[in-house]
């Protein structure tokens, strides 16, 4: 009360500063943000929006001063264990399912890339080079952890247990796509699997996974939020909305970052001057790690540790995977425009995370050629029976372009949609009804 | 974005009360509403006590429902959320950093995980850095994903609307914006009773409601509001008066400007004039708009914001469109010009009862 009194006469002087100064200065004694010890006011500052000392030293942080965050990785592009005690030691089984999962994407990829070549989808996204991100880090979730992604995350959904048939219902917009042919293709999602719905807008779901942590949290179910994105996205207001919401409403959340080198055309040097997305962490007051995206088994040591903290803590977490974006951004994309060919094929030869995980079951006697064979016959059968059985489905009921704008039609849109069906009774015939449900007759 | 001290300015000014009134008297004579008797024992409550009371219900009657924005915590800027963090805990009421995208998106979140979110935009000129998670994320999110998430459990507050001094950016009336965005649904109140019963039905609709307070009226506003919990439907105008010669239709404080000038026009010039409060900007009760219309044969609107793609555009074409034979005159629109909400000029920009009543008279003269 005393400060607004004061304010009311300090503003009616006109002394707008001396007020501004008078009123942070009284909300923070009053609030108590501070324990102000008369004795210790010399030792260090009392200033409310830090913790750190005084110094005499003229001195600017300067980021090339120091030295990048390390890139945490368990095995060498050999598929070497390089620590003896690095192996998180996940045993045939798992591993035999990772290397599957990351290849099937792999087959699935080139299948509806060629496919939107031949003009049979309208649009793809692949994830070549960063199924090591994808399987690695959601091998590490609980089932029921949600899942917010950017675009190029179709591996942690399909780790989760999405089908060939649902991937490609959703490319094909027909009728058994869960989302009801409305969106883009590669715009997947499953509530089922608890895989929220991908928007096209980047970084929008940053803020939205924060949210949805702090809901769990509440609940009390021992689940936590994986937020996927790119290091372009990062450069979004929702990204910095979205760390700095994490850290002060304390939430259980892991900031998954993709640093493949690319947003599109732009590389990193033009996207950011610091030290990665990594590097942004620690400002944020955040456990930060930096990984080696194309380490399958350091993805997964690193988000199961991460997962742990989430729960133990209650914190945030930042996983900035370092890796290659192999392919074209999109169908749209001819990556040549403005990148080498040999750059590309270093990551594609050298340093790719199916063949280290390859290497790695080599060497354990769990994987050769002849079953690398079968399973590229089978993985390729499965996908082409999938893809052929999307196409031959037939689209959804127009109707359902006007359904679930609300939870209910209200009038205007039950209007709108019968001044449509009256539309097609007369001009039925230059539109593409046959292809649609229920549509033929009309 | 946002200004801190801006928000301090309104807040003081408030507590001169009387003093303000002196140097921008207010444009407008508020008209109370009354509930029945069997509405149950009443208090009574201006415009932020019966929001707080809204609010404080929603948070009880629900575990999962939360309260955030900037400064919610002490009780608000405009003190709607007074004692609201002490009654039902700092993890349920809490304050955000100052980031409007991060709270509305953080809001969308909360909804989609199964809470109820209630989240506060200190001033409705400061909703647009959240403008894409409203348009592109909030409506959308049910019909992208085909109804397998939602975030229909997502309310929005802000203050809106003219205050006598708060110039560009404590004053804008931004509505229509919004009423182009298919999948959310505004709501602006014009008193007390109004407030706490839309508001309700607001946290309660399946829908990403926008929930615009008409700030001049947070005190100014006094009104017996019932203590018991009750809704107000949505998408439902009201006819706060009846009458034959003429149409009037406005929302939030216009209301009341509007409802000065019925009185001016009877006592006058013995005109009949039929007040609607439409209430729900989108989607819009368009058949009590069209029975009012087809009864009195003429229609003035009028709203605060700016007249080019203001609401009152699509009221106006929608009328003329289904009411047609029963137009006796052009529709009229009385509103704020089509400049930047101004400081000093603002007694020449708002849309007041001279305004309106001048409009009425060539409205009926024609």
């Amino acid at each position: 009360m005393f400060v607004s009194r004061s304010l009311i006469k300090l503003q009616r002087y006109g002394l707008i500063k001396v007020c501004r100064n008078l009123c942070n200065q009284s909300s923070t004694t009053s609030t108590g943000n501070v324990d102000l010890k008369l004795e210790n006011l010399e030792e260090k500052p009392a200033f409310p929006g830090s913790r750190s000392k005084w110094t005499s030293q003229l001195e600017f942080i300067r980021s090339e001063n120091y030295e990048g965050i390390p890139v945490y990785r368990v095995m060498d592009r050999e598929g070497k264990i390089i620590e003896p005690d690095g192996d998180p030691n996940l045993g045939q089984e798992m591993i035999t399912k990772l290397y599957k999962g990351m290849t099937l994407l792999n087959t699935m990829d080139r299948v509806l890339y060629e496919s939107q070549r031949q003009g049979r989808i309208s649009f793809y996204m692949t994830s070549y080079g960063e199924e090591g991100t994808h399987f690695g880090s959601s091998a590490a979730l609980r089932s029921d952890d949600l899942i917010f992604g950017q675009y190029r995350e179709a591996g942690v959904l399909m780790w989760r247990g999405f089908t060939l048939d649902q991937f490609m219902s959703q490319c094909y917009g027909n009728i058994d796509d869960l989302g009801k042919g409305r969106q883009m293709p590669v715009h997947y999602g499953s509530k089922d699997l608890n895989f929220v719905t991908i928007s096209s807008t980047l970084a929008t779901q940053m803020p939205q996974a924060v949210g949805a942590s702090y809901a769990l949290k509440r609940q009390g179910s021992g689940r936590i939020v994986i937020c996927y994105f790119g290091e372009g996205a990062s450069s979004e207001g929702d990204a910095h909305a979205a760390l700095n919401f994490a850290a002060t409403l304390d939430c259980p959340i892991i900031f998954f970052c993709r640093n493949n080198g690319y947003a599109i055309s732009t590389p990193t040097r033009e996207q950011y001057r610091g030290d990665g997305i990594a590097g942004r962490g620690p400002g944020y007051g955040m456990a930060t790690l930096r990984v080696d995206g194309n380490d399958t088994l350091a993805v997964y040591k690193a988000t199961a540790a991460a997962r742990r903290i989430c729960l133990e803590e209650s914190k945030p977490v930042l996983i900035e995977a370092m890796t290659y974006r192999i392919g074209h951004h999109s169908t749209s994309d001819d990556s040549t425009a403005y990148r080498s060919v040999d750059e590309v094929r270093f990551w594609h030869q050298k340093d790719h995370p199916i063949s280290r995980l390859r290497k790695y079951m080599e060497q354990r006697s769990w994987w050769n050629d002849e079953l690398e064979k079968d399973w590229k016959e089978e993985s390729k059968r499965q996908v082409m029976q999938a893809f052929v059985a999307a196409e031959k489905k037939i689209k959804p009921n127009v109707k359902e372009m006007f359904t679930d704008v609300y939870d209910e039609m209200p009038p205007h849109l039950t209007e709108q949609y019968e001044s449509l069906m009256e539309h097609l009774k007369h001009y039925g015939e230059h539109y593409p009804l046959k292809k649609f449900n229920g549509m033929g007759d009309s | 974005m946002l200004s801190v001290f801006a928000p301090r300015i309104l807040q003081m000014s408030q507590k001169m009360g009387s003093r303000l009134i002196v140097r921008n008297s207010a444009h407008f004579n508020y008209y109370p509403d009354t509930v029945a008797a069997s509405e149950g024992e009443t208090n009574r409550m201006n415009l932020f006590q019966a929001i707080n009371n809204s609010l404080d219900l929603a948070l009880t009657n629900n575990s999962s429902a939360l309260i955030f924005g900037e400064d919610v915590a002490f009780g608000g800027v405009f003190r709607c959320t007074i004692g609201l963090q002490d009654k039902h805990g700092k993890e349920r009421v809490f304050n955000t950093p100052l980031c409007e995208q991060g709270i509305v998106g953080f809001g969308i979140g909360l909804a989609a995980a199964g809470a109820t979110a209630i989240a506060e935009i200190q001033f409705a000129d400061y909703i647009f850095p959240a403008f894409d998670q409203i348009l592109n994320e909030a409506s959308k999110f049910r019909y992208r994903a085909g109804n397998q998430f939602d975030c229909g459990a997502l309310t929005i507050r802000a203050p809106c609307g003219a205050v006598g001094h708060g110039a560009l950016y404590h004053s804008q009336s931004v509505e229509s914006f919004f009423a182009h965005i298919p999948g959310i649904k505004i709501v602006i109140p014009r008193g007390p009773i109004q407030a706490k019963g839309l508001l309700m039905s607001c946290i309660e609709d399946k829908n990403p409601c926008i929930f615009f307070e008409p700030k001049i009226l947070y005190r100014a506003a006094v009104e017996q509001v019932p203590i018991k919990e009750y809704k107000i439907p949505l998408s439902k105008a009201e006819v706060v008066v009846e009458g034959d010669d003429v149409t009037l239709i406005g929302w939030g404080t216009q209301v009341h400007v509007l409802h000065e000038v019925c009185q001016m026009a009877q006592d006058s010039l013995n005109i009949s004039c039929e007040l609607i409060d439409l209430q729900t900007i989108v989607p819009w009760d368009r058949e009590t708009v069209r029975n009012s219309v087809k009864k009195t044969g003429r229609v003035l609107i009028a709203h605060e914001a700016p007249l080019t793609g203001g609401f009152g555009a699509e009221i106006a074409a929608t009328i003329q469109q289904e009411c047609f034979l029963h137009l006796e005159a052009p529709i009229s629109r009385v509103t704020g010009f089509d400049t930047p909400f101004p400081h000093i000029y603002e007694p020449f920009y708002i849309p007041d009862k001279w305004r309106c009543l001048h409009a009425l008279k060539k409205l009926i003269n024609f």
